[in-house]
């Protein structure tokens, strides 16, 4: 039986060869799309509390001591970068490509991935020298309690391709993988979507008001 | 900071005992919190007992706890819900008789009158309302709109984990250490590190932060499951009602559960890793916290009232034997009361220093909730008129509901203009006024659920004296407990006041305490309806599955449901689908053919997770890191390797299903019908008469 071409679930749609898996997963990609919706939540919450505190820095160092914006604008290639890679093993799944190329572009996603967590953690040891350190005052607890909660995003996401990786191996195209993967690369891109407002709205929002 | 001077056990010792307590300083006080203490460990010993007595354990494993069958996984949650309302109203109790005791101190200390009404609080809304809202929602929705499980069974299972270990961590405090004595909201900076050192706050945050994730969880499976699993057929206007509140209550959820997160979680930086987003040093802000914990408070008791109010618009168009009066309009109050529930959080604190204008337009907002809320209340009453009305439990409690809730409803509408407010707000007033909508609402709403549906879940009804008696103890005791709080509360006298000085507050906190006891007889009257229930079950039971003359698909099935809950899955063709069927003479069809039907297979993952949760928010509280840190890796490994088994799937071959449909079929054709003045007595089986020719 043909699929029918409309989209009957958001995110990427699979093609005709994966019919049997598609009633399941529009199930389940739906609820990992209201599952996002939900962490969003708490995304925006701690930008609200970071805007409404950019001001508490209580005498201590503020943005202008403390970001760098040459490591910010690595990390933002490295995780746009990392982006494109995740887009590219969809692509591989979409046109049915030997599954050797999904782990292949998942490999460079996870090596981007941790790249930018390496950078990030270079990042916050720079400014723990410079006297930047949560305990120091309700701005930088704010930011600390914002940026490094995208940064364990990503370690999660790091984590969920080596398992998936390691399912793609030893399991195979079964339809329940695929489906995962559908969902890695949706959880991805997110990752993305808040790192464009954290650089937005924490670093160039904190550099022009704090 | 001090949480780094910790050894093996981190910062337990014996001291976190009661009996420590009592050993030193015998008193009241003491006896009180000891025999707190006790009543745990010996429920604990006893329940575990009896189930080694009568060799339990392996069916309790195999037939529930790794069960991910939405209606055990709603029965499990409804159980826990009574055992932990008894412990809340047992609370309630013990406060009213202590400000019964009079001007002076009463027979308790301070801090510990100020636990009382913290867990008290917490309990109520985490541990009963929720889990009694869901473990309901959990039986009926898959039922009403004809699926065979929710869109995520595992993860289900995983909601219940979570919501139980968070519910142990309050049973725990009990008997190790101390609840905080910051009320259930918690406010810092007095439950920060600063002022409040001790594991109380503690025991709080991980609670409320892991039964918070099982919740959220649960909300996105209830949301998908309306959304994507409905029957063929059944197009969002011929959703029942019941429905149309869970998913708005499930859209609550995800979006109203993250700030409590996230306000918890900031809680939690503050308090173990020294941060500053709520301290009163180096620019923390305690109105973040305000701020935070009402964008999920006020949600909160929405997502809790609206199922109710879903619950008693089944249970006015089943008893009145009528099709819902105005179900358009009631879709739109319900989904007008969701949004409006976001625009005013802020009147929980009028009075904490926003301007006049700010005050007004929350203010505003609040009182058009009472809008939707009163069209519904309308409507009820419209579907009541001219209906052939039984006054059945259910119904009694939706009756007792609608005089008493416009009273709690009004008085709400008083407190929503903030100059009133400014003279109420902190007041017994208060307590009066949202006991008022949280009793006849959500409770009266649960438990005429418990007594609508209960045929369903175990095949017998329950006892229709005992029900009566139960209505009439809780309106009652309802009564008598809190009126009085009104008064008292406009005379001035403060909430969470362990004593007081006024003489005249006394005589209406005396009816408040034979109140209280009245609501503790209600209390057991539920528990004595089950057990003569059960005793006399050859007496009332109802195989065939109807016994209330129902309308929507859940009572199609037989009772208790088989475990693929539908042979065949309906074709729908109207809001009141079986009502409608059973009105042609197209109720009980005998399918062409069957099919091959695929069901989750039980798992261990959401007990695993339940007990590794329950460790890991032990050692937090106790400072205990290296058992959280193992606790930790174990929890993620357990995820990961549950990922890797793929054999979820078990089938259950065409030929079983319609042995067992075929026989329920011929019971169905075998029984007699009865009208609905048998509906109470053992000729009732299940098998519904339609009333009609009485109209012709």
């Amino acid at each position: 039986m043909k699929r029918a071409p409309t989209h009957s679930y958001p995110g990427i749609n699979l093609g005709e060869r994966h019919a049997s898996a598609d009633k399941a997963a529009e199930v389940v990609t739906f609820g990992f799309w209201v599952f996002l919706m939900s962490d969003l939540v708490y995304f925006g919450l701690m930008f609200a509390i970071y805007i409404t505190m950019i001001d508490a820095q209580a005498g201590g160092p503020g943005p202008h001591e403390l970001f760098d914006l040459k490591s910010i604008f690595a990390q933002t290639l490295i995780l746009l970068t990392s982006s494109l890679t995740v887009g590219l093993a969809m692509l591989a799944l979409k046109y049915n490509l030997p599954r050797g190329r999904i782990v292949l572009w998942f490999g460079v996603t996870l090596v981007l991935g941790i790249s930018f967590l390496v950078l990030e953690v270079r990042d916050f040891m720079a400014m723990a020298e410079k006297g930047g350190i949560p305990q120091r005052s309700g701005f930088l607890s704010a930011f600390f309690g914002l940026v490094p909660l995208h940064g364990l995003h990503v370690a999660a996401g790091c984590l969920w391709l080596i398992v998936l990786g390691i399912q793609l191996r030893v399991k195979g195209m079964t339809d329940v993988v695929i489906s995962r993967v559908v969902r890695l690369a949706l959880f991805w891109h997110f990752l993305d979507l808040i790192w464009i407002g954290i650089i937005t709205i924490v670093y160039f929002g904190g550099l022009t008001y704090g | 900071m001090t949480t780094s001077a910790t050894g093996f056990f981190g910062r337990l010792n014996l001291d976190a005992l009661p009996i420590t307590g009592l050993i030193q300083n015998p008193n009241a006080n003491e006896i009180v919190a000891n025999t707190a203490a006790a009543v745990v460990i010996v429920g604990v010993v006893v329940v575990v007992g009896l189930l080694s007595w009568f060799r339990l354990w392996t069916p309790l494993w195999r037939d529930w706890l790794t069960s991910v069958d939405h209606k055990k996984i709603g029965i499990m949650y409804v159980v826990f819900a009574i055992v932990m309302l008894a412990r809340g109203v047992l609370e309630g109790v013990v406060m009213r008789a202590q400000q019964a005791a009079g001007p002076g101190d009463g027979f308790l200390e301070a801090e510990h009158f100020a636990e009382l009404f913290s867990t008290h609080g917490t309990i109520m809304i985490f541990f009963v309302a929720v889990p009694f809202v869901f473990g309901i929602a959990n039986y009926v929705v898959p039922l009403m709109i004809g699926a065979r499980d929710v869109a995520f069974p595992r993860l289900n299972q995983i909601s219940l984990g979570l919501t139980v270990s968070a519910g142990m961590m309050l049973m725990v405090s009990l008997v190790v250490g101390r609840f905080s004595t910051g009320g259930w909201t918690a406010y810092p900076p007095y439950t920060g590190a600063a002022f409040n050192p001790g594991v109380g706050p503690d025991y709080w945050i991980w609670a409320i932060v892991v039964s918070g994730i099982g919740t959220t969880l649960t909300g996105i499976n209830f949301a998908v499951t309306i959304y994507k699993l409905r029957a063929p057929g059944m197009t969002f206007m011929r959703l029942p009602m019941y429905c149309w509140t869970i998913i708005c209550s499930s859209i609550l959820i995800v979006f109203a559960m993250p700030p409590l997160g996230v306000a918890a979680l900031m809680l939690a930086a503050d308090r173990y890793l020294d941060f500053h987003f709520f301290t009163n040093d180096l620019g923390g802000n305690m109105m973040n916290y305000a701020n935070l914990f009402w964008l999920f408070g006020h949600p909160e008791v929405y997502l809790l009232v609206l199922p109710a109010y879903g619950i008693y618009s089944e249970v006015f168009a089943t008893f009145s034997a009528k099709r819902l009066y105005g179900y358009n309009s009631l879709v739109i109050a319900t989904m007008s009361i969701a949004v409006l529930s976001f625009t005013v959080w802020l009147h929980h604190f009028f009075t904490m220093g926003q301007s006049a204008l700010i005050n007004a337009v929350f203010g505003i907002a609040t009182m058009l909730i009472a809008i939707p809320t009163g069209v519904k209340v309308y409507d009820w009453m419209a579907t009541l008129w001219r209906g052939r009305i039984r006054f059945s439990v259910p119904m009694l409690y939706g009756l007792s509901f609608l005089m008493l809730f416009v009273i709690g409803g009004l008085s709400g509408v008083i407190l929503a203009n903030p100059t009133v407010d400014y003279q109420v707000h902190n007041t017994l007033f208060l307590v009066a006024h949202f006991h008022n909508v949280l009793l006849p609402g959500v409770l009266f709403g649960l438990l005429a659920a418990y007594n609508y549906w209960f045929p369903k879940a175990f095949g017998f009804r329950l006892s229709e004296f005992w029900g009566r008696v139960s209505v009439c103890l809780w309106t009652g005791g309802f009564l008598l407990t809190f009126m009085p709080l009104y008064f008292v509360g406009l005379m001035g006298m403060p909430r969470r006041s362990f004593s007081y000085d006024d003489p005249s507050f006394r005589p209406f906190m005396i009816v408040a305490i034979i109140g209280a006891l009245v609501i503790t007889c209600a209390l057991f009257s539920v528990l004595i309806q089950l057990w003569v229930s059960i005793r006399d079950r050859d007496q009332s039971r109802v195989p065939v599955g109807d016994p209330w003359d129902g309308r929507t698909l859940e009572w199609s099935i037989p009772s208790p449901p088989p475990p693929y809950n539908f042979a065949i899955i309906p074709q729908v063709t109207d809001r009141d689908e079986f009502a409608e069927a059973k009105e042609k003479g197209a109720a009980y069809p005998t399918p062409d053919a069957y099919e091959d039907i695929e069901l989750p297979r039980n798992t261990g993952i959401g007990f695993a997770l339940c007990v590794l949760s329950g460790v890991w928010m032990f050692a937090l509280v106790w400072w205990i890191w290296w058992l959280a840190a193992v606790m930790t890796v174990l929890m993620i490994l357990a995820v990961i390797v549950w990922t890797f088994d793929d054999s979820t799937e078990l089938t259950i071959p065409a030929e079983e299903v319609r042995k067992d449909h075929e026989a329920w079929l011929a019971l169905v054709h075998s029984e007699t019908a009865v009208d609905r003045d048998f509906e109470t007595s053992p000729e009732n089986r299940g098998l519904a008469r339609p009333d009609l020719e009485a109209f012709t």
